[in-house]
């Protein structure tokens, strides 16, 4: 008898986890696959700042893959996914959060996978009603549609709640032991979890993608606003993350690192951006992102010596140094605090 | 058994582990590969990876700014 073989969606927190777990303990072969969009919050902003340096960094997703003894196949989907962001056809959440084009794309690639790789459906851990825009009652057959998977989706948590799939029809899987979860409520998940013995997983407070947050999506959309267009790169979505980000003018930006371990992280872009940091006095390394005039870097390098341990001072040298890596030095006195006005703060 | 490299520099988690996961695709049994890294992320998620795939993280060194992992492909 042939071996019925399930990719499941692994985001690294409790649902999908118990999905899996549900699925496997039928007897199915499930392999995880887990998408990097750029986005995810996983482990970037603790492995870029200083302050979280002690606390022991992990990637979720593999540590769930690990603790139900499955392979796990990260893919990385940063340009692919540049269109779910850039044109959403069901639109942004409260932010600039596509989830359900996110989800349909994601299930769609799962899709692509598990015909690949010859397996037979799909397990998500989306639960009815747990998610404002992609996990509805309503939203759960768009996904199945749109993604092509159809009858091959499988949702272990909520899967009473729907239509039967193909899975269950074909006897591979037994829908009573799938769940009827609905809602926000996290506690028959932690029930669940109790009963599987599983005691130590991942339960981000705020989601696991930075397009839900508000600070960050602010960022992109000064960014593509700045630019006249909405693209991105990978750099500038690690950016973004990083820094106090201070736009004075339209045509510039400058990003000042906050403590050492961001300042190390923008070293790396030295020879991608304009930059500069104070020469006379201790302070932080910031870039300038856009296209400045000598006056613009004029003020940048005030906006700059603000930030370091001369901003009481009459007079702090910058060095700047140019794309070309040419060095120049600019003698600033800082910009006080009452002339940086809020707005420029994005 | 064949010697590779693999610069995974400037990279932030995941991204290291799926370079790696790359690589190895293209690499034979017994193969090692030694991939060099400035997240320190890399030295919890690189094994864990090694640890589900079935490969073996032969040696990690780690000093303040880079991290080297080197490992032997498995089955």
């Amino acid at each position: 008898m042939k071996q019925i073989k399930a990719v499941s969606l692994i985001s690294g927190g409790l649902d999908s986890m118990l999905a899996t777990k549900a699925i496997m303990e039928q007897g199915i072969h499930v392999e995880g696959i887990n998408f990097f969009t750029g986005f995810c919050v996983e482990g970037h902003t603790h492995a870029i700042r200083q302050k979280d340096k002690d606390k022991p960094k992990r990637n979720n997703s593999l540590w769930v893959a690990e603790t139900l003894g499955i392979k796990l196949h990260i893919i990385d989907i940063i340009e692919e996914y540049k269109d779910v962001l850039i044109n959403p056809k069901h639109g942004y959440g409260a932010n600039m959060n596509p989830c359900l084009d996110c989800k349909v794309f994601m299930v769609k690639k799962a899709k692509q996978w598990m015909e690949e790789n010859d397996f037979d459906f799909i397990i998500t851990g989306e639960v009815m009603g747990q998610r404002p825009m992609s996990q509805r009652r309503e939203t759960m057959p768009i996904i199945s549609a749109e993604s092509g998977a159809d009858d091959r989706l499988v949702r272990p948590l909520c899967g009473q709640n729907l239509p039967a799939t193909l899975p269950e029809r074909e006897g591979w899987i037994q829908r009573e032991q799938l769940f009827g979860f609905s809602g926000r409520g996290r506690k028959p998940q932690m029930a669940l979890a109790e009963q599987y013995g599983l005691s130590d997983y991942s339960q981000p407070a705020g989601g696991c993608c930075f397009l839900t947050d508000e600070s960050y999506s602010a960022k992109l959309v000064d960014l593509w606003k700045a630019r006249g267009t909405k693209d991105y790169e990978l750099d500038d979505v690690m950016l973004l993350k990083v820094g106090r980000h201070i736009r004075p003018n339209q045509n510039f930006k400058v990003i000042v690192a906050r403590e050492d371990g961001e300042g190390r992280f923008l070293q790396g872009y030295k020879n991608n951006y304009i930059n500069m940091n104070c020469a006379s006095h201790r302070g932080p390394l910031a870039l300038i992102d856009g296209d400045p005039s000598a006056e613009d870097l004029y003020l940048a390098a005030q906006i700059v010596a603000r930030y370091g341990q001369g901003r009481d001072a009459e007079q702090v040298d910058v060095l700047v140094r140019d794309l070309a890596g040419n060095e120049s030095t600019l003698e600033v006195k800082p910009l006080a605090k009452d002339k940086l006005p809020k707005e420029w703060f994005v | 058994m064949s010697r590779y490299e693999l610069d995974a520099r400037r990279l932030l988690c995941p991204m290291p582990v799926i370079r790696t996961q790359d690589r190895v695709k293209q690499l034979q049994i017994g193969d090692v590969l030694s991939v060099t890294c400035t997240d320190p992320g890399v030295m919890q998620d690189i094994p864990a990876w090694c640890r589900i795939n079935g490969h073996k993280v032969l040696e990690t060194q780690a000093d303040d700014y880079q991290y080297i992992i080197m490992l032997e492909v498995g089955e």
